[in-house]
């Protein structure tokens, strides 16, 4: 028995000392200004910036009428929609690359390896999670709220308006799931972005890279940079949502 | 709400505003080459000198062989850094690329535990096959269509021995070369690489890994690096001149030398073999 707990003890000293070394890299190769990082970086929260703008702007009208009316077919559309929440990225990745290559039909607006290209990618992604998550939101709101806000005398746009701001909250937490998802990503970058340096390669496949190349301590650092970046945002978000 | 909106508003434009370094153009080069040339920092060595020599910049992406020469196909990339002779034949004679011009090679090595379980080390290439399968010995197999998997492929045709596909000693990883060691000395196991990423392995354990080289110097394994043009004529966008230009300048006196002083370990990793 002693000899079992020393095994673990062991195993777990071995397994944080490979994390341990990973964030001493990690802080390094952001405190030396390292430009290959940095330019990571940028790519990954470029792109996702890109993609969770197009997919809130497109998603949140389409959830809201998902959740807001009844009609026809309802049901089986949010079965489609949450079953598209489980889209392979990879998938994702190959579906773009045919219709972006030069040989395919959007082949003309050269998106291939860049991260507009990239961001058509993942906004597909994000986009079953933003609509069935605010259609949620708003099938979870009071009934009676409606019925108070039309009886204050609004106008459809002012109805839509304010019922977005009541479910604010499953909007917001739609949002963060889907930022998740769409920065953390590998397949589209990869297949759609090429991994090229200093231009489509994100953080995501730069860990790829550098495991691919058996620099396991530096895709561990990595790692560690894109989780401080969604710590971040995480935090600038919970900031807005006191002020709010 | 409004804050929200603010805040979104400024995320966007501070993104939009920041100058884009990927300026378009002649003045950029699109490749597709192979994990070895990437995997071995040959191209981040080899990318900076071609853009003092003359000003252009190159983009590469690296894939298997069998997926480097489908981005050429589909017009996808301006040139091709490849290694397997017979698909790169096929790919010009098809109308896909124009000319295809050898650079430099390097040599396969089959790489095994330093205790050698199953006796291969210092065999020709086919008895080293035959015996790694009749004793079942774990061979890790690239097995995604690269010009290191056909090149293993063609091995073991041409020792007369099927083709191995579902045995249990038969692990086809689907991953780049580095991967495929990593998986072949996790399982204590045997795996066929080219030298140069092999030398990067042993350089990444610090000298002292714990796979060896067991079965070199057969003829059938030299590996051959290609460069090829895509075709202007099938592909009106591609950058045909630029990709000449880079084509003269590897095959050239100064790139060909770069080459030979590419080194890890003090060894070199690939021999500049350029005719022109």
């Amino acid at each position: 028995m002693p000899s079992g707990i020393l095994f673990a003890v062991a195993f777990i000293c071995a397994v944080m000392e490979f994390i341990l070394e990973g964030f001493f890299q990690a802080f390094h190769l952001l405190a030396s200004g390292n430009a290959e990082t940095y330019s990571a970086i940028w790519a990954t929260v470029k792109v996702s910036s890109y993609s969770i703008c197009c997919s809130l702007l497109i998603g949140i009208p389409l959830g809201f009428c998902l959740g807001y009316f009844d009609f026809r077919g309802k049901k089986p559309l949010r079965t489609v929609v949450d079953t598209l929440m489980a889209l392979p990225t990879v998938f994702i990745g190959l579906l773009v690359y045919a219709f972006i290559t030069q040989r395919g039909p959007l082949g003309n607006f050269g998106l291939l390896f860049t991260l507009p290209g990239i961001a058509i990618g993942q906004t597909i992604l994000a986009l079953p999670i933003i609509i069935g998550l605010s259609a949620t939101a708003v099938e979870s709101m009071d009934e009676k709220l409606r019925i108070a806000i039309m009886s204050l005398g609004a106008n459809r746009r002012q109805l839509f308006i304010s019922s977005l701001w009541e479910a604010r909250h499953g909007l917001l937490a739609g949002a963060i799931a889907a930022y998740g998802r769409v920065m953390t990503e590998v397949g589209i970058s990869m297949m759609v972005g090429g991994n090229i340096k200093w231009h489509t390669r994100t953080i995501t496949t730069a860990i790829a890279l550098e495991t691919n190349k058996g620099q396991f301590g530096l895709g561990v650092a990595l790692g560690i940079v894109l989780l401080a970046i969604a710590f971040c945002v995480n935090i600038s978000v919970s900031f807005l949502r006191r002020r709010v | 709400m409004k804050r929200l909106c603010v805040a979104v508003f400024c995320l966007m434009l501070v993104v939009y505003l920041r100058p884009d370094s990927a300026a378009a153009g002649e003045n950029m080069l699109m490749m597709a080459t192979t994990t070895s040339t990437d995997n071995t920092g040959l191209l981040d060595y080899l990318a900076p000198k071609f853009k003092e020599a003359t000003g252009i910049e190159l983009k590469w992406t690296a894939t298997g062989t069998g997926k480097a020469l489908k981005l050429g196909e589909n017009c996808d990339v301006d040139i091709l850094m490849v290694h397997a002779p017979p698909a790169e034949k096929k790919f010009v004679a098809d109308g896909f690329g124009t000319e295809r011009l050898e650079i430099m090679y390097n040599d396969f090595v089959i790489i095994g535990p330093e205790s050698d379980p199953a006796g291969i080390k210092g065999k020709s290439i086919k008895d080293a096959f035959a015996t790694l399968k009749t004793k079942q010995a774990v061979f890790t197999s690239r097995g995604d269509n690269s010009g290191t998997h056909k090149k293993e492929l063609s091995l073991w045709k041409a020792a007369d021995l099927p083709v191995p596909e579902k045995e249990s000693w038969y692990v086809q990883t689907g991953q780049g070369m580095l991967a495929t060691i990593n998986i072949a000395a996790e399982r204590n196991g045997y795996t066929m690489t080219d030298r140069g990423t092999y030398i990067k392995y042993e350089s990444n354990l610090k000298g002292n890994p714990p796979l060896k080289i067991l079965v070199e110097g057969d003829a059938v394994l030299l590996n051959q690096y290609s460069v090829i043009a895509v075709n202007p004529t099938h592909c009106a966008k591609a950058n045909y001149n630029t990709a000449q230009q880079f084509i003269k300048w590897i095959a050239g006196p100064d790139a060909q030398n770069l080459i030979k002083e590419f080194k890890l370990l003090g060894k070199p990793l690939f021999t500049p073999n350029a005719k022109m």
